[in-house]
């Protein structure tokens, strides 16, 4: 019973050295991410970016002359889990406003608590359908898969290739990019002449692309997450097919080319200009954002995702609002953060509007082709 | 058509001598004591991810392989020591609960120590295919399709012509009687881990170059070499082979020939009506259990 005691007391001193004994209280920016589970390739970085610059801000003295706390749960990539850790973070942590929601599966699922709430929500997940039709209080940083697919369409056009065979997984992203590529095909005179899917885990894609080989299509468009795409790139290979392949902004990482190695070379894809921001001219705005970023994660975690930086994006665009709306008033925040202009991010330049809660255009991806192992933009 | 055809066939084969690597495991624990050891699909993977590791440590690729194939056989040995014979007089269902919670700490473990990233290994001759009739093939397929052959042939041959084999299968047909002819049921255990983690591990090894590893590839990989296992008649090595070429084929010629969005509908269907038909497995021997 002592030691129950003892125990307790430890407790309540440990909570009591959590509140930073300084007068003004701290701004509580809440968060839920996919750290663990399978999107967690994109909820760690995301988290790791997060916390790398609250502290940083906090070393600067925080904003408005206060601190801020990074409240922070881990779905696993868990829709019902990210349900219940936002009800928490509105109603128990009182957060002043939200970044996080790492799938759009897990955005999607929290969208009506945080309308109900009315408390700005700015979401790191990629679905179009997150800020279409446009909802008060939801903002997002990361491109969309449909800008991501007009940024292929408008290569393609431009090389002349109108006849494409699709391949793509069966997770979220997958299907939601299949989806788009479907949509828009019309728009850009695109005609699908094979619809190919597989398993995320699955090991071998021939059967699949045999099947493409044996029609008259003039380029192959896989739209996939983690590993299989790569396999699809080696199989690709393997059966000696030369079309041009293009990949989606979603193997924009150096594990891409690692695990597809030779297989890769002359592979296009959009990708934020993140991954090339060495090879971007001087001149552009970005270019210092981007390798201040970039060289700051990679002294601290190792290789730059651009996944981590949509959530550097969504941290600075929440600061500078609440910089311009003088506090931490809910319904002012979300005011700033709608008239966001001009705002240059690691994903793009930012111009919120009422209409357009992404503020993102097509020109914000970059298309680039897989060189000896590297990124080239492709001019 | 038939140059298609061919290579979907092709596919379904090097798939299948995939599941059927990792399909010989669970035969070879299940042969010793009735259990399915839920944990072989992380020896495949620790293998695969030791052998990266050391790889990229600067060790040559054959030793990398020796070494990680050790230590998986480690991990094996000691898996039987802490986790399954403290629970020695449990029963079998027990005891699988307890290989699959060992399958979430290895995973676990492994995550720790290696991140969330695939890892690739690189292919042991070359990435060139080859070119059979109309259709290719990686070398390294035909790496994982040798290999399958004569471990295939060693298995046969301990349990059919070695003592230890013999004592070893006495174990899971009757474990009192074992024991009282002199056979010692625990060293029988212990070698029956050490010997699936061991093959697991050299399955990891093979097809890492093939499908790539990460801490959580054992998963996938577990399901498929058990449903190979238990289609063929789980406990029978050879059954565990041809399961798992004719899963792969299923897959390969299901999405070929039908839609890829079926294949695993397809070949599961074919998993549920094997069972349903014949609960023992296509080759699996036949057990009357008195009640």
């Amino acid at each position: 019973m002592k030691n129950l005691w003892q125990t307790a007391l430890a407790a309540l001193l440990l909570c009591a050295g959590l509140n930073p004994a300084s007068g003004a209280e701290p701004i509580k920016i809440g968060s839920f991410l996919a750290v663990t589970g399978p999107a967690s390739f994109l909820g760690d970085p995301e988290l790791k970016t997060l916390q790398m610059y609250v502290e940083d801000l906090n070393a600067k003295g925080g904003v408005k002359g206060r601190k801020l706390e990074l409240i922070h749960y881990d779905t696993g990539g868990n829709a019902k889990d990210a349900v219940s850790f936002v009800k928490r973070l509105i109603k128990n942590d009182n957060v002043d406003l939200i970044i996080g929601g790492t799938t759009t599966g897990d955005t999607l699922a929290v969208i009506p608590d945080v309308e109900k709430e009315g408390i700005p929500f700015i979401s790191l997940a990629g679905a179009v359908d997150i800020i279409e039709p446009v909802k008060k209080w939801v903002f997002k940083t990361p491109h969309t898969d449909r800008m991501a697919v007009a940024k292929i369409y408008e290569d393609l056009r431009k090389r002349g290739l109108t006849k494409v065979a699709i391949i793509t997984g069966d997770g979220g992203f997958d299907k939601s990019g299949r989806e788009q590529l479907l949509k828009l095909a019309p728009q850009y005179g695109i005609t699908i002449v094979a619809d190919e899917s597989y398993g995320n885990k699955d090991t071998d894609m021939t059967a699949q692309l045999t099947k493409i080989r044996a029609t008259d299509a003039q380029a192959i468009i896989n739209f996939g997450l983690g590993q299989a795409p790569a396999i699809v790139t080696k199989n690709i290979k393997q059966l000696g097919i030369t079309l041009p392949l293009y990949q989606s902004h979603g193997v924009a990482s150096k594990t891409f080319i690692d695990l597809a190695g030779d297989a890769a070379e002359g592979a296009r894809l959009p990708a934020a200009a993140l991954v090339v921001a060495e090879q971007l001219p001087d001149t552009d705005p970005q270019k210092p954002v981007l390798l201040a970023y970039k060289n700051k994660y990679e002294a601290k975690h190792g290789p730059v995702s651009t996944f981590g930086g949509h959530a550097y994006d969504g941290l600075m665009i929440a600061v500078a609002a609440i910089q311009q709306a003088g506090g931490t008033d809910k319904a002012k925040v979300r005011d700033e953060i709608e008239k966001t202009q001009g705002f240059i991010g690691t994903a793009g330049v930012f111009n919120t509007t009422p209409q357009d809660h992404m503020g993102l255009t097509v020109d914000a991806f970059k298309l680039v082709e897989i060189r000896n192992g590297s990124w080239k933009i492709v001019q | 058509m038939l140059e298609q055809f061919f290579q979907f066939l092709v596919t379904g084969v090097t798939v299948g001598s995939l599941y059927a690597l990792v399909g010989l495991g669970f035969a070879l624990i299940y042969n010793a004591s009735d259990v399915v050891n839920f944990a072989q699909g992380e020896f495949v993977m620790l293998g695969a991810m030791t052998a990266i590791a050391l790889l990229g440590a600067g060790l040559p690729l054959p030793l990398a392989a020796i070494a990680a194939t050790l230590a998986a056989i480690l991990v094996g040995l000691l898996l039987e020591r802490f986790a399954i014979e403290p629970a020695q007089g449990a029963s079998v269902v027990t005891t699988i609960i307890i290989t699959i919670g060992a399958a979430i700490f290895l995973r676990g473990v492994a995550l720790l120590l290696w991140g969330k990233d695939f890892h690739a290994l690189p292919s042991f001759s070359g990435d060139a295919p080859i070119h059979l009739g109309g259709a290719t093939v990686l070398p390294q397929s035909l790496w994982v399709l040798g290999v399958t052959v004569l471990l295939v042939g060693l298995v046969r041959a301990f349990f059919n012509h070695t003592l230890l084999g013999k004592a070893l299968l006495a174990c899971s047909f009757n474990r009192a009687a074992a024991q009282l002819v002199g056979i010692n049921v625990r060293v029988m255990l212990r070698l029956a881990y050490g010997l699936s983690a061991g093959l697991g591990a050299i399955a990891g090894i093979l097809i890492a170059p093939i499908t790539f590893s990460s801490y959580e590839a054992g998963v996938m990989l577990g399901l498929k070499g058990f449903s190979a296992a238990i289609v063929g008649g789980i406990g029978n090595p050879m059954g565990a082979v041809a399961g798992g070429v004719l899963l792969g084929l299923l897959e390969a010629l299901g999405a070929g020939l039908i839609s890829s969005g079926y294949k695993d509908a397809i070949a599961f269907l074919f998993v549920l009506m094997v069972l349903f038909f014949e609960p023992a497995g296509l080759f699996g021997r036949k057990v009357a259990e008195r009640v």
